[in-house]
């Protein structure tokens, strides 16, 4: 009795310690939790902070007279003629109209770099879209120049950074803003135009599309090679030191750094099979070998998750092994195989290392419209932004931060979306 | 209490020679496990999984349309024998069958036999009921579908209707034919894969321990489904409840460490025993 007293005294007296370890083991998980949280928050601060700028940029209200013999146009439909025509004409007449008080060849040239140039360009497609306006004048909103966007946003923020500015410049923003015809508007630019050496031009609708081909092709090519090398290799290869030979490899394959693809690629796809460099072909086909192994991984375990008793069941009614696979364990599996092809591609849209081995660094000005065409990514975009000197250069690349994450963010939220809607249970 | 100390010293071998209990002193069946015109027959059946024998020499037969149970007490082999009687060993990485297992004459492991057919003809019930995550009516329809037994979809309705009759299982699913299988309770569902199995029309169904995972009145319920399907079906039933065996079969098989010990009919086996190994395992000195 005294016996049995003295374990339940000694059991309490544990009772406290092991509670106090318990509560101690779930403030580290806390505190681990919080530090990334943490950090996920500073990171998303840090380029929401950054970027937010870039979604806006900065126009000039002007009265432009589209004049002919300014232009040295006489009629629209002549190409040869637009060709040649002097398109900045327009915008700088425009400025010395509205600052009919500066002179001297310095003067102007210091206010002719008010607009962006390519500001002249942007009228010649205004114009070409609405003919009617030749010889018209008209009152528009102008792209500036990206010092002056960069200045504007600064000053509006209290910390003006005018550095890359003369004071003549400064006085006629301030004038400008005086009067109301300096303002910030939606930059349509960034979604819908290539990259450009200017920053005020520059956007990552090349880029997006680049990653878009790029991505589609790695699906297209490492889903299906994927789960057919998965399903092979779980219910159909006899288990033996060749097929153990083969996973080893693969799982290595998965560790292998990006960068080694990229030269795989260069030595294979460009030097022997003379695939055009920087083209999403040749992309695609880099990314889909780095996928590769994510995705037969992924697939295999998938396929092992689903139940041996259903594919007892399938062969005890006398189905092949054929059969089985297609009717039973397919079907049951294919949730986690698309979660894992997702996720592959959520990391192949991100990846950049294997692409600067075959020449998707490129500076490429237009969109690529197919897979052929010269093209570059996301986050190469990103690495060619980041080592620009402009300084505007620096929202621009916290911007398409911004939207290479919203991508892989869609992607995720779609890989568990579609493994909540496909998932049976049984 | 008692009983279970004598089994205890009945293992230990040297107390076990003294009763003749020993298993490596068995040499033939003893009983009756032969018969006329069988279904089934087995001749010299040793199963290896990798080097290690797990069946050692079985030969029986099965006549048409009996239920034969096989007994035994754990890891003695007689899933691993029912299994080989419609080649699912197969599955099994590293596993060979030796001799000779016929059906209706023809040898099932000959080398160009195909595994379907052979399966179309011997059906399997397993111990953990296993319908597919699929509708009642797509997971009796599947067998049916694969082999191409129905020439229409109103041949198909029928089948799922007569094997869900047959099956004692058409008035609790008939309102349901279209929710999935697995919804049922685990007694539905063995009874729903029994349906499974019989609509292919297999001359022989083997059960594996087809009630462990089931209450008493699920139970029940099955055995006398096997009492009724043993007018068309020719049926052997691996079962480790004794009483389940007497209830159900008309010969018992009894295995003893991957030895055919003893098979008689189902009352002799229970009352008169003729080999000392069988009486110490119904009797519950060992299993």
């Amino acid at each position: 009795m005294s016996k049995s007293m003295d374990n339940l005294h000694k059991i309490k007296n544990s009772l406290k310690r092991r509670s106090r370890a318990e509560a101690r083991f779930r403030w580290y998980g806390r505190v681990a939790i919080l530090i990334g949280l943490a950090a996920v928050l500073l990171l998303f601060a840090d380029i929401i902070g950054k970027g937010h700028g870039a979604f806006k940029a900065t126009y000039i209200k002007l009265e432009v007279h589209y004049d002919r013999d300014l232009l040295g146009v006489t009629s629209l439909a002549d190409t040869a003629q637009l060709m040649e025509a002097n398109w900045d004409a327009v915008p700088k007449a425009a400025l010395r109209e509205r600052f009919a008080d500066v002179s001297g060849r310095r003067n102007k040239r210091q206010l002719y770099k008010l607009l962006s140039n390519g500001a002249g360009f942007d009228l010649k497609d205004h114009l070409l879209a609405n003919p009617l306006l030749l010889d018209q004048t008209e009152t528009l909103w102008i792209l500036a120049d990206d010092d002056i966007d960069t200045y504007y946003k600064s000053w509006l923020d209290g910390e003006p950074y005018a550095a890359r500015l003369s004071n003549k410049q400064v006085q006629w923003i301030d004038q400008l803003h005086q009067q109301g015809q300096i303002r910030l508007q939606l930059n349509t630019n960034l979604l819908t135009r290539g990259d450009s050496r200017e920053p005020e031009q520059a956007g990552i609708r090349g880029a997006v599309m680049g990653s878009l081909l790029t991505l589609l092709l790695t699906l297209m090519l490492s889903f299906p090679i994927g789960v057919a090398a998965a399903i092979y290799l779980e219910e159909f290869a006899t288990k033996n030191r060749f097929t153990d030979f083969i996973e080893v490899n693969i799982n290595n394959l998965a560790a292998v750094p990006s960068i080694i693809f990229g030269l795989l690629g260069l030595a294979v796809f460009i030097n022997f099979f003379h695939v055009p460099r920087s083209v999403p072909i040749v992309g695609g086909l880099v990314l889909t070998l780095m996928t590769l192994p994510t995705v037969i991984i992924t697939s295999r375990a998938a396929i092992k998750s689903v139940p041996p008793s259903i594919r007892e069941a399938a062969l005890g009614m006398g189905a092949s092994k054929y059969q089985m696979v297609l009717h039973h364990v397919l079907p049951l599996a294919l949730p986690g195989m698309l979660t894992g092809a997702i996720i592959g591609m959520a990391q192949a849209l991100g990846e950049t290392a294997p692409l600067l081995m075959i020449g998707m660094v490129a500076f490429i000005v237009d969109i690529p419209q197919g897979f052929t065409d010269p093209a570059t990514v996301l986050p190469v975009q990103i690495f060619l932004w980041a080592d620009s000197p402009e300084r505007a250069f620096i929202e621009k690349t916290s911007a398409a931060i911004m939207v290479l994450l919203s991508f892989l963010l869609i992607m995720n939220i779609s890989a568990v979306w579609l493994r909540k809607r496909l998932e049976r249970r049984w | 209490m008692t009983v279970a100390t004598v089994g205890k010293t009945a293992i230990d071998p040297k107390v076990s020679s003294k009763q003749n209990l020993e298993v490596d002193q068995v040499q033939a069946t003893v009983g009756s496990p032969l018969c006329e015109n069988p279904k089934m027959s087995m001749r010299d059946v040793n199963v290896f999984y990798g080097d290690k024998q797990a069946i050692h020499n079985v030969s029986i037969d099965i006549a048409k349309h009996e239920v034969i149970a096989m007994i035994g007490p754990s890891g003695c082999g007689k899933s691993t024998f029912l299994r080989a009687l419609n080649r699912m060993n197969d599955t099994v990485d590293g596993c060979r069958v030796e001799g000779e297992v016929q059906l209706d004459g023809e040898n099932i492991y000959q080398q160009h036999l195909d595994v379907v057919e052979l399966r179309a003809r011997v059906g399997m019930v397993f111990q953990k009921p296993n319908p597919f995550p699929k509708s009642i009516f797509e997971n009796i329809a599947y067998g049916p579908k694969i082999h191409g037994l129905a020439d229409s979809r109103v041949d198909l309705d029928e089948i799922v209707e007569s094997s869900l009759r047959r099956a004692g299982l058409w008035d609790e699913v008939k309102e349901r034919l279209h929710q999935p299988g697995t919804g049922l309770s685990g007694g539905q569902q063995q009874r729903l894969c029994i349906a499974r199995a019989i609509a292919v029309s297999p001359e022989v169904i083997l059960m594996d321990e087809p009630c462990s995972a089931l209450d008493p009145i699920a139970t029940a319920r099955i055995e006398e489904l096997i009492e009724e399907l043993s007018q068309n079906f020719t049926i052997a039933i691996v079962t480790h409840s004794m009483q389940q065996a007497a209830r159900v079969s008309n010969r018992t098989a009894y295995f003893h460490l991957g030895k055919l010990i003893e098979v008689n009919p189902t009352e002799q086996v229970f009352t008169m025993p003729e080999h000392q190994l069988t009486e110490a395992y119904i009797t519950g000195r060992f299993g």
